[in-house]
């Protein structure tokens, strides 16, 4: 039996906003075939195992019901890999600038 | 409790605006096609003193005007004899939020509070969510923002996600959608249940808001160095940046000073698409915007838009991606300041805007923006390869946004390159006519569509003429 997670968490929900069908007729074709879906953070209500369908309060006390799928959610966004692309750009400038001439 | 399919939310728009922003837009309205413009600015929004007040309350503008003594250096190598303007930098990123957009906010949260409201909502992926944030905590105000964050694979915008998470440190609860202009209905949905205000990026307070940065551009200028810039350059997304910055700069009496709007060239991705929203590494300040706003604002989240970036445009250029990352990095490298790539798409266009331009003349960018993991060069890049974009230097000329993204092998490789403003005019005038139905044009009619594309009501009248079956009867 999957762990549940306590009552009080931090934990993000998922919800599907629109089905494909439902979607505004402007959208272009690739996305008309897939849902509007939403994922919203808050304090976990009751005790619960993943993708179970929750109640949550957000920071500011509102309740939303969704499907749960994350605690403590993580920002995972990062800087990564030097790109070698940018490498050179500030050394050619600089050369750039002590270079005779042009000014 | 009211119904909430599609359909149906739209249908209630009208209503759940008006009671969000507290404007009776009709009010202004003329007929099918005139509204009273400056009557709206002046009687919805707040004179530039109590404006320069209500921002000083929360530590909003005032921020630096720096010159580019490298970035000028390099322009007047590559530029003929003689020119080479120097450039100048409006270092928006030291406001309270790390963006221009805190002056945008700053007007809406007062007004929301003195009106009552308890919270303010924003639809924006952009820096916008996070200037509303810092400044509805300022004010002790709840804030919502709905973003548009991932494709249909879950894989989120790394730019984005940024935002979200910098408007979740300000205590905002954000709501993050997948790709579509259903975001809109999300968003009405919100202000409907809340009651909250609608912070919306084109009421004529987020406008007024940006007033005072030109004003301070002239002054600053006129104080430091005795004179107007020749030239203010405007990343331009939805208008509301350039237009608000030009009215500043009216209000200054600058009447010399051109407007030059900028936008990064992402001609041929699809905004709404769920395929092509990761392979663009611009969220904001791109054509994609820039365009469909500048043909037609009124397509905004509020009836009567406020941000007419047409009236205001002198010239509307493009750059390409490749030249405002490497513009960024040649800020940090050159200038000794790190800040975000989309806010420098004017620095890019200045750069080589500064080289048709005379050596006493000046030519000011208005904007910087905060920098951080997600929104900076070396994360967008990367996410650029990880989905299929080749990264490579070479002649920024043959950029294809969605394909390939090419880094300057030298700086004269950046452009400034001109966008039709006879076609983006009528563009807008074949919509505005359009959307009015009206086929018999008087004084009152072409005197606005004058202003609206800001040519003589002369040069209006001849376009009108030669393009559409309309009768004038001045």
């Amino acid at each position: 039996m999957a762990e549940k997670i306590p009552a009080g968490s931090w934990v993000q929900i998922h919800d599907i906003e629109l089905a494909a069908e439902e979607r505004a007729p402007q959208v272009p074709e690739d996305t008309g075939r897939v849902p509007l879906e939403k994922w919203i953070k808050g304090f976990l209500q009751e005790a619960a195992e993943l993708d179970e369908e929750v109640e949550i309060e957000t920071v500011i006390g509102n309740r939303y019901r969704g499907r749960l799928v994350d605690a403590d959610p993580s920002y995972d966004h990062s800087f990564g890999k030097a790109v070698p692309e940018l490498l050179q750009v500030g050394r050619e400038l600089k050369e750039m600038l002590r270079e005779e001439g042009g000014e | 409790m009211a119904a909430k399919t599609y359909q149906e939310v739209m249908e209630r728009r009208n209503q759940i605006m008006k009671e969000a922003v507290g404007i009776d837009y009709d009010r202004f309205r003329r007929n099918e096609l005139v509204f009273d413009y400056e009557k709206m600015m002046a009687e919805v929004g707040y004179q530039l003193d109590e404006i320069r007040e209500i921002q000083g309350q929360t530590g909003v503008g005032k921020t630096p005007l720096l010159e580019l003594e490298n970035l000028t250096a390099i322009a007047r190598k590559l530029a003929p004899a003689g020119k080479g303007a120097r450039i100048f930098i409006k270092d928006e990123a030291s406001n309270p939020s790390g963006s221009f957009k805190a002056r945008r906010a700053s007007v809406s949260v007062y007004h929301a509070k003195k009106q009552g409201y308890s919270g303010v909502v924003a639809a924006t992926s952009g820096n916008y969510g996070a200037a509303v944030a810092s400044q509805a905590v300022m004010r002790g105000l709840d804030t919502i923002i709905v973003q548009e964050v991932y494709d249909s694979q879950g894989k989120g915008q790394p730019e984005i996600l940024e935002k979200g998470r910098k408007c979740e440190a300000y205590g905002a609860e954000v709501l993050q959608l997948t790709v579509g202009p259903e975001l809109f209905y999300t968003f009405l949905k919100v202000l409907e249940d809340t009651g909250f205000f609608n912070a919306s990026l084109y009421t004529p307070f987020g406008i007024a808001g940006v007033e005072t940065l030109g004003f301070e551009i002239i002054s600053q200028l006129r104080k430091d160095e005795g004179q107007d810039p020749a030239v203010v350059v405007c990343t331009n997304a939805g208008g509301g940046n350039l237009t608000g910055t030009a009215r500043g700069i009216n209000k200054a009496g600058a009447k010399e000073t051109a407007v030059v709007g900028a936008s990064v060239d992402l001609s041929g991705l699809h905004m709404a698409s769920d395929r092509d929203f990761n392979r663009k590494s611009f969220t904001t300040g791109h054509t994609g915007f820039g365009i469909p706003f500048a043909t037609w604002p009124d397509r905004a989240d509020v009836p009567l838009n406020a941000a007419r970036a047409l009236r205001y445009m002198d010239r509307y250029v493009t750059v390409k991606q490749g030249e405002v990352f490497y513009i960024t990095e040649a800020l940090a490298q050159l200038e000794g300041m790190e800040r975000g790539p989309a806010g420098n798409t004017s620095l890019a266009a200045a750069v080589a805007l500064a080289q048709e331009m005379d050596r006493d003349e000046i030519i000011v960018v208005q904007e910087t923006e905060y920098t951080g993991a997600g929104k900076h060069p070396i994360p967008q890049l990367n996410f650029a390869r990880e989905n299929g974009v080749e990264i490579r230097r070479g002649d920024p000329e043959d950029e294809v946004p969605g394909e390939n993204i090419i880094i300057p092998e030298e700086p004269g490789q950046i452009k400034a390159r001109d966008l039709d403003l006879k076609r983006i005019r009528l563009s807008y005038l074949n919509k505005a006519l359009e959307n009015s139905g009206l086929k018999e044009l008087g004084r009152e009619e072409v005197k606005f569509l004058s202003a609206e594309i800001n040519l003589s009501v002369e040069k209006t009248r001849e376009l009108l003429e030669e393009n559409f079956e309309v009768e004038i009867r001045l």
